[in-house]
């Protein structure tokens, strides 16, 4: 390999640095967050068909639904869902105001992302903490 | 300026990709249809977590809020039609394997839609 001519020049090329080598910056974590939290929704559709299908099944279909929900991995999944619909709302949010051209400041876009990176875990804790306490059901 | 644009394609407007702005703007019209469905979704999620059957099909048997949730789901299915359209034109290179996951995706949420619509108007009709 020393005898290859052509080596030394290949391995001294500048390189632009990739996302591998980055630091990321918070503006960089939401916006790929965004991206998953989108993705993670969409597979979360074929849960609220199934949901309802389970629903209009009568009280078999609600059990069988239940007995999937209700376990561990059931519970972490919909939190799961949970956030990340709180997530996707609330960037969505911001991205409806950087249509509009606002938000763009760069100390304002880190602490933006900032704050609804914690507006997010907030309120999904809210919302299953409500749930768990048994502030739920007001639709009874 | 000289253009090789035929006055017809000018006036459509809708540029190399014979969408023109019609992706971004359709996305964004979703999600502003979203925000509203989406905490009356939540509102609704945490309502009737913790209760009966019953209870959810007496709700969702509701006129407004069998249209709400339809709403909500074809909405929903809409934006994120669109969403993944984006993601699997930045990360899928290959012309075949792109055409093979835009249809995948596209049929999918048209069962998904389908078989929600479906399920919401047995419930009203129960």
């Amino acid at each position: 390999m020393a005898d290859n001519p052509q080596r030394s020049a290949a391995t001294t090329r500048p390189l632009s640095p990739h996302l591998t080598i980055y630091r990321w910056p918070v503006t960089m974590m939401t916006s790929i967050t965004h991206r998953a939290t989108g993705v993670g929704l969409s597979l979360g559709a074929i849960v609220l068909a199934w949901w309802l299908i389970a629903i209009s099944n009568g009280p078999e279909g609600w059990q069988d639904f239940h007995a999937i929900s209700d376990t561990p991995i059931g519970a972490l999944v919909l939190l799961g869902l949970t956030w990340s619909l709180v997530y996707h709302f609330l960037n969505g949010i911001r991205h409806l105001a950087w249509d509009l051209g606002y938000g763009f400041e760069k100390k304002v876009a880190e602490r933006n992302s900032v704050i609804i990176f914690a507006l997010s875990v907030i309120g999904a804790v809210v919302i299953f903490g409500a749930s768990w306490t048994g502030h739920g059901g007001y639709l009874r | 300026m000289s253009t090789a644009q035929t006055p017809l394609h000018k006036v459509q407007g809708l540029g190399a990709a014979h969408s023109g702005t019609g992706h971004f703007w359709h996305e964004r019209v979703t999600a502003v249809a979203l925000i509203p469905l989406s905490l009356w979704f939540l509102y609704v999620m945490l309502g009737l977590s913790g209760t009966s059957e019953v209870t959810a099909l007496q709700f969702l048997a509701h006129p407004w809020n069998a249209i709400l949730m339809g709403a909500f789901v074809g909405f929903s299915l809409w934006h994120a039609y669109l969403g993944l359209r984006v993601v699997i034109d930045d990360y899928v290179h290959t012309a075949g394997m792109k055409i093979f996951l835009m249809l995948v995706t596209r049929f999918s949420i048209i069962a998904v839609g389908a078989i929600s619509i479906f399920a919401i108007v047995r419930i009203a009709a129960l």
